[in-house]
């Protein structure tokens, strides 16, 4: 028997027609379209707080909000308020406005202002920096300059469980990691502490969250709040090789990608797609001890989009923007040097010259604490 | 005298117990209700009345009972939302302690009319004492069989359960009072789904302010035509006014909906006027969500017509010249009010309440505190007015609950009409952070 296909609504996305089932978002309407054709890739509104992979999230970074121009083919009234593309259902003849309304794009510009008063901006410390959806969100969508002249707020590092720290003075409260916690373990004991811009996401009593699949609230925090204590500091995202593999795991799919420095696996994560979510969650064991190569089987490299900068490990030179203002200064102080020394190129003097100087330096320093 | 609805019997004594009362003539309603009319009549009724929601909003009661999706073999729940806590606000409060009985009855016709076996009375947190006295008032009214099992021998069951909240402003918003009264965190929810469809538990749910509630009991027993004939054009029935400020007479009074701002404020039967030797600087109107109005748009709007406190001559002009009727908090300032002061202190309230879910209000209400607190204690400049409005606007319908627009409103007007004062502010550091210094220079008409 064949089943009854549902009855297609087709819709307007900034010009671009498409046809969905009913019951889809705004958001996978746009997706849909990129998917079709990678050129409009552009087009899809950011997610901040969305993640398709747990129901009922999204809503709430508002960076996703569009212009419903017209209701549906019903009701051509245009929607009074902006409306969050992730959590709207498409109706029968909707056009929707994104890129191609400059109130959209105004209230997205403030909406990356309002995500980045209270964060930290220490993306070269952080170790989400390079896979981070703030950053790419604020580089798409943000201004230079700031206008908030106070204080952040700041919070302690907090240590949940062995394999996860908490920075939560870089979380901007997506929620995300509560509804894993909600819906993928069986028993959630972090959650969203007071309220307005104190709130924090937190234990309580810094319980430590300790489960088999703790581990995955890692991969779906957009920034770097919950970070992988086996991988903190060790290397930045675009120097190492992400390769898909798969283990034969009791617990999960075993579907992981490993990411590479040299032949040593630095991380293990979940397999993400495009819109950089979960394909299926992995548990604590495959992502924080299954750490050799013989442990996996490769199916090698993942695809990674050409504009991230995890591809960049190979930086084409041609690519790279000589940057001008630094060069233009350094013509503008050039000063020769005044040293008369003859020109050394043999190693063995230079490696004996060193040893004098640092000899001479450490003299000075014990002279100095002597005093 | 005007007209008395809900405050016609208050001052009874005794009329806070159960005999009293019923004395006074409570009750009949529900007798009538239960035993004369369908609830399909009841909902008509109260459409007929007009009667708008007094939580601040001003939709009409009617049409929302009208909207409750009515799927089979699923719980309908009726809420009562009494977690009053707009700064200026005190109405509910006054109505819930002093005369209980008249809000049960009002939630028994209520839940009949939309089939609500139980009911939910979702009381602010700070208020435990009309806790106590509202579950007494349930107490006796199940004593006398008008709660519980077989309703007067008429079939219908309802259990009134009173809640008390944490103590949150935002739990005002009805969706997240539905999500307080789960028992989870009060943030509200994204709509659509509305309340009306998918509310409390998941169930087609009506929450409605106390005030509105409590005009139940009369509607019934006058009939919708009545009700309709008080007040003026869609403003219909009497509405609960907490007055304060420098006025001489503050508390709360009941007036028929379309007395006009100029009698209210200085009439005795009301607010007896400005204290002596001061003369009106501001005022809001409805609360202090609702935009601030300088003294002579108060008065008469900006097409000179004399200002009503009604919905509609109160949002006369829109956000440009005109403000809100909101939930009536009444809030005079004369002279010696300090408008930075006044929208820092009304901002610091939003940043303190705001729930931290949607990032346009968790950040942009702190934010805006802090620029006003730095303007007030002398440390603003120029381009932070500029930034203030701009702050506003991005905050203004960008939220998921009206919240982030409640905080942006009372700033935005304050700049829009008072921008001389807060500039005075910023080019006078010194003078304006004095304790109680005010700008006195002559207000720039708009």
């Amino acid at each position: 028997m064949e089943e009854t296909k549902p009855q297609l609504i087709k819709i307007t996305f900034d010009g671009i027609e498409v046809e969905v089932e009913p019951g889809t978002t705004i958001m996978q309407a746009a997706r849909k379209i990129a998917e079709a054709d990678e050129s409009q890739g552009h087009l899809v509104p950011p997610a901040m707080c969305y993640y398709k992979p747990l129901p009922t999230s999204g809503g709430k970074c508002r960076a996703c909000l569009v212009k419903v121009a017209q209701g549906s083919a019903k009701d051509p009234r245009p929607m009074p308020k902006l409306v969050p593309s992730c959590i709207t259902q498409v109706q029968e003849g909707m056009v929707v406005e994104n890129t191609t309304n400059q109130g959209v794009l105004d209230t997205r510009k403030s909406i990356v202002e309002f995500l980045l008063i209270n964060h930290p901006l220490d993306c070269p410390i952080c170790d989400q920096a390079g896979e981070c959806h703030l950053q790419d969100f604020a580089f798409e969508h943000g201004s230079v300059k700031t206008r908030y002249e106070e204080d952040r707020r700041t919070f302690d590092k907090i240590d949940i469980g062995p394999f996860v720290q908490l920075h939560m003075t870089r979380c901007i409260l997506c929620y995300r990691c509560v509804y894993t916690a909600d819906q993928i373990t069986d028993k959630r004991v972090h959650g969203v502490m007071n309220r307005g811009d104190a709130s924090e996401i937190s234990t309580y009593i810094e319980k430590a969250i300790d489960n088999d699949f703790s581990g995955n609230v890692i991969d779906v925090c957009p920034v770097g709040a919950l970070t992988d204590k086996t991988y903190r500091f060790k290397n930045r995202v675009w120097f190492s090789k992400p390769e898909d593999a798969h283990c034969d795991c009791s617990k999960c799919s075993g579907k992981v990608t490993l990411w590479y420095r040299g032949d040593e696996v630095i991380r293990v994560t979940a397999r993400k797609n495009t819109w950089g979510e979960v394909n299926e969650f992995i548990c604590n064991t495959c992502r924080f001890e299954r750490k050799k190569t013989s442990d996996w089987v490769l199916e090698g490299p993942t695809k990674v989009k050409r504009s991230s900068v995890i591809s960049a490990n190979k930086y084409r030179a041609d690519l790279i923007k000589k940057p001008d203002f630094a060069l233009k200064l350094a013509a503008t102080q050039f000063k020769p040097i005044d040293d008369t020394r003859e020109f050394v190129t043999d190693g063995e003097t230079i490696r004996q010259q060193s040893i004098e100087n640092n000899d001479k330096a450490n003299h000075r320093s014990l002279l100095a604490k002597n005093n | 005298m005007a007209k008395k609805i809900l405050t016609e019997h208050i001052n009874v004594p005794g009329i806070e117990t159960f005999d009293v009362y019923r004395r006074q003539g409570g009750y009949t309603a529900v007798e009538k209700a239960l035993k004369t009319m369908t609830p399909d009549e009841i909902v008509e009724e109260t459409k007929k009345s007009g009667v708008r929601g007094r939580g601040g909003a001003g939709f009409p009661m009617g049409m929302k009972w009208g909207f409750l999706a009515k799927p089979e073999g699923v719980p309908r729940y009726l809420v009562c939302n009494a977690d009053e806590s707009e700064p200026g606000t005190f109405k509910d409060h006054y109505l819930m302690k002093s005369i209980p009985h008249l809000l049960i009855e009002g939630m028994i016709i209520g839940s009949f009319a939309l089939g609500a076996k139980k009911s939910f009375i979702y009381v602010r947190g700070e208020l435990m004492y009309v806790i106590h006295i509202l579950e007494k008032a349930i107490a006796e009214a199940k004593a006398a069989g008008f709660l519980g099992q077989n309703i007067l021998g008429t079939g219908y069951d309802l259990e009134l359960i009173v809640q008390s909240g944490g103590g949150a402003y935002i739990c005002g918003e009805e969706t997240a009072l539905l999500e307080s009264l789960e028992g989870k965190r009060g943030n509200p929810r994204n709509k659509p789904p509305f309340p009306a469809v998918k509310g409390l538990y998941q169930s087609p749910t009506v929450v409605n302010n106390v005030e509105s509630i409590a005009n139940m009991p009369w509607i019934i027993n006058n009939g919708a035509d009545a009700y309709a004939g008080i007040g003026i054009g869609r403003s219909t029935g009497t509405k609960l006014i907490s007055a304060s400020g420098h006025i001489k007479k503050p508390g709360v009074y009941e007036i028929e909906l379309g007395v006009s701002v100029e009698e209210f404020l200085n009439s005795d039967e009301y607010c007896g006027g400005i204290r002596d030797g001061h003369h009106l600087k501001a005022l809001v109107a409805g609360g202090s969500s609702v935009p601030i109005l300088p003294a002579h748009l108060i008065m008469k709007t900006a097409n000179g017509e004399d200002r009503l406190m009604s919905y509609e001559s109160l949002s006369d002009g829109g956000f440009a010249t005109g403000t809100m009727l909101g939930s009536g908090g009444f809030i005079v300032f004369d002279e010696t009010a300090c408008i930075v002061r006044n929208t820092w202190n009304f901002a610091r309230f939003y940043h303190h309440e705001s729930c931290g879910q949607c990032s346009p209000c968790r950040e942009g209400t702190g934010w805006m505190e802090k620029v006003l607190h730095r303007i007030e204690h002398g440390h603003g400049s120029m381009h932070d007015v500029d930034l203030l409005v701009d702050i506003s606007k991005k905050i203004e319908g960008n939220t998921i609950c009206p919240l982030g627009d409640a905080a942006a409103w009372p700033v935005a007007s304050a700049i829009r009409h008072f921008r001389d004062e807060f500039m005075w502010h910023i080019t006078n550091p010194h003078e304006a952070s004095q304790p109680g210094a005010v700008y006195q220079g002559e207000m720039a008409l708009v």
